[in-house]
Formats: structure tokens, C-alpha cells, sequence
């Protein structure tokens, strides 16, 4: 079943077409990879589908629901969660409090209650209510084994824990669909391996997973299924198999390889 | 002498209210905003044109004071919190004169005589600076109280979270724009109660007070006491206040001209930046998951010193 499709998604910035007619589909319960060359619109299309940025024409479906050109927030809340290229934490905060800005909607928020009045009972039940998001909070920390830095102010934290700790401030929120933009950039083999680890700990919580990332060995281990874009084009889809043998990819992008040899 | 440092209470409570509006929009969402001498304005006038041409006791008049300055903000903050840092800064800054601009036009004397303040059958009188000083402080210690609650709540996260990294705040599911004008228009309110308590004090509103030098002094206090941090910001607004008195304090008035307390601030702001950006007392750590109870808490606050009354929990549970 399909989660997520986008069709014919366009994004032009003036004369640049960074994503140009691009059908992208994600299947429930897998890890889909997107891979191309730097440049190649890949951020640009996440940043479409989360709602960062609005597409130039095309269609964005999520879960049967039109979600095309909805402001971030609102497709945050409806399930789609992300972390970013350059880690986006909230560094002058402790690292509880970063998860417990990802349980934002999820605590004190009932939908079916007016707005206002939600409002007015985080205010006055505040003390109970921050009880709660914290020990959900700490239950995420746990799950990522980073609870003994609870305390910690993010910022502090070395570079791979930071890029788990927005891993698990995005997973907080309970999304049925989580992005990962290019996880593993800046870490160490040893960081890599344990972020192998992590991700498949979220495919085993029932979380479909998107991720941009460079890394090959990465990619190709953890990935069901994987998009190729090229200058913001869709050039071939498939398992990783398929990729790896795929004449189009090799020429457009790991056919540099050769060349050197 | 006394009188002075009763003037100077006085004057500082109404700054830390002020201050308190102010913090909740620099110090908790992050909007560098320079029109709290218009809302400041708005809060006087209210209460004044209420109470003397209407005829209402101060205590009506204050929600009234309240909710017009309040609508005024929202009505401010839905165009020009679009923007960012300076330009907000600067769009700010241009309608805090518009709307002492058009108070002048509306009455460029201001009004006088305005009825006093009671309070069960109590009256207010100017004269009585004890009696104002009480009722000065208990609006701050509420608006402290409340605007704590706030800090350590789901809403006063979501502010935090704003000030710290909008894009990563949407992406958790908040809604910058809605927290951004609620902050605005809550700060604004609490600008105008000063405003409210201000008239309440003096009896005479004039266009001449509120002018610019009045929002960069509520700024100043927010900076020099830390930003996001209510406690401090009531203590910028004591230091500030006693800088303003300084020449009446030292008997130097002849000596020190008035102009003179704008250096100082001045010179204080750029001495703060090189030496403690981040204020007296620093923003305020709320630790989420303290293993204390309430009571405990009190106890540890009131008894002994923290650290040490867990450590001994510990040691004998």
C-alpha cells in the first residue's frame, strides 16, 4: 500500500528547475532510500512534501489526503515527521526538553476539544500535564539509550548522539511517516554502524521510513526500496539490486567510480 | 530621601510589569520588538477616558485598559509579525510613534483630574506612597506568578521553541504565527495594565511621556536583567529605575544633567554585551523530572540548600 505519492511534483526557482515532474511513491512499512548527486533536488522534494516549501505545480497525496501546499505544522500534525541536513536542535535547551517540544500535539491536545479551551488547561494543569511529557520524553530517551544526557544541554552533546537526539525528538510526535535527511553525513564508521541500528529499531516500531543519503553502504543495507533523482529528475526506481545494476544510475552517478579506475 | 526611594519603588514595579509584557515577547518568542511606550499609551488612555468620561471605577476600567491595548497589539502584530529581527525591530518601532502621535492629536494637553482609585472604600491618593507601593507589587508578584505558569507550560514551550529555531518548530507540529500573535497581544495587555496603574498613580495622562526613550528603557530592562527570565527582569527594572533617580538620589542635580541617565543605560547595554550577553541573571532552567516533591521543594527552598537535601534522600530512602 502507498503512503506517500507525489505526482508530477514541480519546483522551479526562477529558471532553475529543481525538481521537475517527479512521481515519487513510499510504500507502507518500508525504508525507501533517495539517492542522487548533490544538487539533484532531493532536499527540495522533502522539503515539498513536509511543507517547507510549496511546489511550482503537482500533487502530494499522504494517506488518501490531498496535503499539497498545507503549511508545515499541519502536516507535522498530520503524521509526517523529518530531521534535517544540518541538524536543527534546540541547542540552548536540555536535551528532555528537545523531545518534549516533538510531543508538542501529542500531549495536552485533544482534537476533539476546542481550541481555546485546550489552551486554557495546559495553562492551569500545567504542572500534571509537564509530568506526563516529561516521562514520554524520557521513554523516547531510553529507546535511543541517550537518557543518561537528559540533562545535558543539546548543544553539548557530540555530533552523532545530537543526530539521534532529533531522531527522537521527530519520533515523539508518533509519525506514521518519518524523513531522514541524510543521517549519516559527518559520521564516523562506528556512528554509522549504531544509525543502521537505530533505523532499524524505527522499521520494527512500524514507522515507514524516507531517507537522503549519500553513504552507499549505508543505503544499500538498509533500504527496501530506492528513487534515483538526477538534475530533479526521477531516473530509475527498484530494490537495490536493481539500482546497482541500473545503467542509467551508474552513468549518472556512481559511474564516476569507474572512471577513476 | 525616603520619599525618592518610595518613588523609585513605585516606578520600578510599573517598569517591571512593563517588563514582564516585554519579556514575553523578546524573552520567550524571540521577537525583538520597540512599542511598549504605544501600548504603555494605549493602557493610560484607556483608563483615563474610561474613568473620566465615562465615569468608571478604575477597577472596570482596568480589564477595559487590558483588552484595548490587547486588540490594538493583535491588530499591530497580525501585519508586522511577518517579519524578522531588525525589520520588526524598526516596524515596531515607527507604530509605537504613531500611536503617540495620535494621542497628541486627540488631546495635546492630556487629560488631568482624573478620578482616584479605590479600593473598599479605601482611596488611592497620591500622597499615600505606601498605599501604592502595596498595590504596584501585588501586580507584579500576580503577573510574575502567572507569566511563570506560562514559561513552564505547553504554551510557554511552544514559545521557547519558536525563539530558538522556527523551521524545527514547525516541523514539530507548532503553529509559529498563532504563538508568535498570542505572545505579542499578551504582552501588549500587560503593557497596557502598567499603563492602567501608571494613570492611576499620577491622575494626568500627557502625549510628552510616552515617547520612544520609554520602550528602549523596557528593553533595556529585559536585557540587563536576562532575557526569558521574569525574576530578572524585575531586577533590571529596580536597577534602571534607580539609574533614572540617580542625579535626585546623590543630591547632584545640579550636577548631573538629566540627559545623563542615557549614557549610563548607554554604556550599560554595550558594557553588558561585552561582558554577560545574556544578562544578570541568564535566562531561567526550568529542570523538567525533579525527583523532589512540592513539598520537599519548599522545604529544600525554605530550610536547606538544595543539593544537599537530595543528596540525603539518596543516601537514606
Amino acid at each position: 500500500m502507498r503512503i506517500l505519492e507525489t505526482e508530477h511534483l514541480t519546483r522551479e526557482f526562477g529558471g532553475v528547475i529543481a525538481v521537475n515532474d517527479v512521481d515519487f511513491h513510499v510504500e507502507k512499512g518500508l525504508v525507501t532510500g533517495l539517492i542522487g548527486p548533490n544538487g539533484a533536488g532531493k532536499t527540495t522534494l522533502f522539503n515539498q512534501i513536509t511543507g517547507m516549501d510549496r511546489p511550482t505545480s503537482g500533487r502530494i497525496v499522504f494517506d488518501g489526503v490531498d496535503i499539497t501546499g498545507l503549511p508545515a505544522w499541519k502536516i507535522s500534525r498530520m503524521g509526517i515527521a523529518r530531521t534535517f541536513q544540518n541538524i536543527r536542535l534546540y541547542k540552548d535547551l536540555t536535551v528532555v526538553e528537545n523531545v518534549m517540544m516533538g510531543l508538542h500535539f501529542k500531549v495536552g491536545s485533544d482534537p476533539f476539544r476546542h481550541r481555546f479551551s485546550q489552551a486554557i488547561r495546559s495553562y492551569v494543569f500545567a504542572s500534571r500535564e509537564n509530568r506526563e511529557v516529561y516521562a514520554k520524553a524520557m521513554d523516547w530517551l531510553s529507546f535511543f539509550e541517550i537518557d543518561e544526557h537528559a540533562q545535558d544541554f543539546a548543544g553539548s552533546l557530540p555530533y552523532g548522539k545530537q543526530r539521534e537526539l532529533e531522531i527522537a525528538r521527530a519520533l515523539a510526535a508518533d509519525p506514521k511517516l518519518l524523513f531522514l535527511d541524510e543521517p549519516a553525513a559527518g559520521m564516523n564508521p562506528a556512528e554509522t554502524a549504531h544509525l543502521m541500528t537505530v533505523v532499524d529499531k524505527i522499521r520494527k516500531l512500524g514507522v515507514t521510513v524516507v531517507l537522503i543519503e549519500h553513504d552507499m553502504k549505508l543505503v544499500m543495507n538498509i533500504c527496501d526500496s530506492i528513487t534515483v533523482l538526477n538534475f530533479g529528475m526521477k531516473i530509475a526506481e527498484g530494490t537495490p539490486n536493481e539500482i546497482k545494476h541500473d545503467k542509467g544510475v551508474i552513468e549518472a552517478y556512481l559511474g564516476r567510480e569507474e572512471e577513476e579506475d | 530621601m525616603l520619599n525618592f526611594f518610595q518613588l523609585i519603588l513605585i516606578y520600578a514595579g510599573i517598569y517591571a510589569i512593563m517588563a514582564i509584557g516585554q519579556n514575553c515577547i523578546t524573552g520567550y518568542t524571540g521577537m525583538l520588538s520597540l512599542c511598549h511606550a504605544g501600548f504603555f499609551c494605549i493602557g493610560s488612555y484607556a483608563t483615563a477616558i474610561m474613568c473620566k468620561t465615562f465615569g468608571l471605577s478604575f477597577w472596570l476600567s482596568l480589564p477595559v485598559a487590558a483588552i484595548a491595548t490587547g486588540l490594538i497589539g493583535l491588530l499591530i502584530g497580525i501585519p508586522t509579525l511577518r517579519l524578522k529581527g531588525d525589520y520588526l525591530c524598526i516596524a515596531t518601532l515607527g507604530l509605537g510613534e504613531i500611536i503617540r502621535n495620535i494621542a497628541t492629536n486627540l488631546n495635546p494637553v492630556g487629560y488631568n483630574s482624573i478620578p482616584r482609585a479605590s479600593l473598599f472604600g479605601y482611596q488611592f491618593a497620591s500622597r499615600n506612597k505606601v498605599a501604592f507601593i502595596i498595590l504596584i507589587w501585588a501586580f507584579v508578584l500576580i503577573f510574575y506568578v502567572l507569566f511563570q505558569q506560562l514559561a513552564h507550560s505547553r504554551l510557554g514551550r511552544a514559545m521557547i521553541a519558536v525563539r530558538e529555531d522556527e523551521v524545527a518548530a514547525q516541523s514539530n507540529g507548532i503553529n509559529v504565527t498563532k504563538y508568535k500573535i498570542s505572545s505579542f497581544v499578551l504582552g501588549a495587555a500587560v503593557g497596557g495594565i502598567a499603563g492602567c496603574l501608571q494613570t492611576a498613580y499620577t491622575l494626568t495622562v500627557q502625549p510628552g511621556s510616552y515617547t520612544f526613550m520609554v520602550s528602549v528603557m523596557v528593553l533595556c530592562t529585559v536585557v540587563l536583567g536576562g532575557m526569558g527570565n521574569a525574576k530578572a527582569v524585575i531586577l533590571g527594572a529596580f536597577i534602571i529605575q534607580l539609574i533614572s533617580y540617580l542625579p535626585q538620589l546623590t543630591g547632584l542635580t545640579n550636577v548631573i544633567p538629566a540627559q545623563a541617565k542615557q549614557i549610563i543605560y548607554g554604556l550599560l547595554l554595550v558594557v553588558m554585551m561585552l561582558c554577560r550577553p545574556q544578562g544578570i541573571l541568564g535566562r531561567d532552567r526550568f529542570r523538567y523530572g525533579d525527583p523532589r516533591t512540592r513539598r520537599e521543594k519548599l522545604h529544600d527552598f525554605f530550610i536547606r540548600p538544595a543539593g544537599k537535601a537530595r543528596e540525603a534522600r539518596h543516601e537514606n530512602p
